[in-house]
């Protein structure tokens, strides 16, 4: 059974992106916050720090979760994946380069959670129609594109998936 | 925004969590998808967070006599994709597709919901529509028993709910669901679940300080031609408060549209 007492740091140890990572974390300290001040990966932003904003998403054993309604402690052993898992630092994976294609982004601030959104869905529902799409994306805040970029990509996307099966 | 301090202990066994419990000014963590936003802005300063996530056994949907027994650690994103619950509770997969959005569907669990007890939240709207029975670490607590106000229930500091029987619904029972949120995702400004089978039963979520079966309303039902009139006696029947997302007028007048629509729909879904 694992204790650990407040104030104090612990050791935490996990997978990122396939790698195996470790830090220091007191049981207080957000997933969010340890991903960008403890391991420096900045690609998962953080907005609200509540759970309505969608920018910290990333993906814990392969669902979707808020970074910012995890503690670091949570995560010992399991395998946590960030938008820098998604291709080489070079490269762009196929929802990346529909984004980009679409100009489903502006700022960028959103991207990162909405791509790990849609890549779970990708994996669950490659079948899903455009109002699933848009359902999914209901949990992620964008202010620059007024989303039809990023539905575009994701229709785009999903159907090039679903055709080769 | 960032929590304040606490310590942390992840039990192997509901022993461990329930002695714990026993022991300080403890919160359960299961999902965290309400507990953590509360901590989040402080609203809530517990010395100690016992996780029961690393406990196993508590996260299976299995077969209890025709209906389900689901364990409470089980995820709100497994019971929307469960085939079991869309064969045997169209009304609760329904439901499920309402419950904010993925990433928190993927994480929160359905014990955690039903234990926060939001008025507005469909868990525990759906366990007062389909006579939950629910399993503590003491006892079995019928849903309609479960909750004295809002965000409150009758567990006890040390008592952890473990699992959630639904017991069968007679065969070619109808079922409706209608809610309305501002936005895709949010919590309701009033939800209405129906059930026509051996009874009729009508829950209004969001429209009071918990969720509650409209009994008057559902004494008025005797077939279609009397929709319109357990309509009416349903937005009587409810006593929500108004806030900046709507006055409790509105809320009134959605319970006795939501209703009709429920009604319609879980006739027309009645064999």
């Amino acid at each position: 059974m694992r204790y650990l007492e407040a104030g104090k740091r612990h050791a935490v140890r996990f997978t990122l992106n396939g790698e195996l990572v470790e830090g220091e974390a007191e049981p207080r300290l957000l997933l969010s916050d340890f991903l960008r001040q403890t391991l420096g990966a900045y690609g998962t932003h953080v907005g609200c720090e509540h759970g309505s904003c969608g920018a910290c998403t990333i993906r814990v054993d392969g669902k979707a979760v808020r970074a910012c309604l995890l503690y670091a402690v949570q995560m010992q052993d399991r395998a946590v994946t960030t938008v820098e898992g998604l291709a080489a630092p070079d490269g762009l994976n196929a929802l990346q380069a529909a984004l980009q294609k679409h100009h489903g982004l502006q700022c960028g601030f959103c991207t990162p959670g909405i791509l790990m959104s849609l890549e779970q869905l990708l994996e669950e529902e490659p079948g899903a129609d455009e109002a699933r799409i848009r359902d999914v994306l209901s949990g992620h805040i964008c202010r620059c594109t007024g989303y039809h970029g990023i539905v575009q990509a994701a229709v785009e996307v999903f159907g090039e998936v679903f055709g080769k099966r | 925004m960032k929590p304040p301090a606490f310590e942390y202990l992840a039990p192997r066994t509901l022993e461990q969590a329930v002695a714990a419990l026993g022991a300080e000014d403890a919160k359960i963590l299961a999902g965290g998808q309400s507990l953590v936003p509360m901590l989040n802005f402080r609203l809530l300063a517990p010395s100690l967070l016992v996780d029961i996530t690393r406990i196993p056994g508590l996260d299976n949907v299995d077969d209890w006599d025709g209906g389900l027994r689901i364990g409470a650690l089980t995820r709100h994103h497994a019971l929307e994709t469960s085939p079991l619950v869309r064969d045997r509770f169209p009304v609760l997969h329904a439901a499920m597709a309402e419950v904010a959005h993925l990433a928190i569907r993927n994480r929160g669990t359905i014990g955690g919901s039903l234990c926060h007890g939001d008025p507005a939240a469909e868990l525990p709207g759906m366990a007062v529509l389909l006579d939950a029975q629910l399993q503590t670490t003491q006892r079995t607590i019928p849903a309609a028993e479960f909750y004295d106000g809002t965000l409150s229930t009758v567990l006890g500091a040390d008592e952890i709910l473990t699992d959630i029987m639904l017991p069968a619904l007679p065969p070619g029972t109808g079922w409706g669901f209608e809610e309305f949120a501002r936005r895709s995702g949010d919590f309701a400004l009033a939800a209405v679940g129906v059930l026509i089978g051996g009874e009729v039963r009508i829950v209004a979520i969001g429209a009071n300080e918990k969720p509650i079966r409209l009994l008057n309303a559902e004494a008025l039902f005797n077939d279609a031609s009397d929709i319109d009139a357990v309509a009416e006696a349903a937005g009587k029947e409810v006593s929500p408060e108004g806030d900046l997302h709507g006055s409790a007028e509105y809320r009134r007048h959605l319970v006795k549209v939501l209703t009709r629509r429920a009604l319609r729909a879980a006739w027309e879904r009645t064999s």
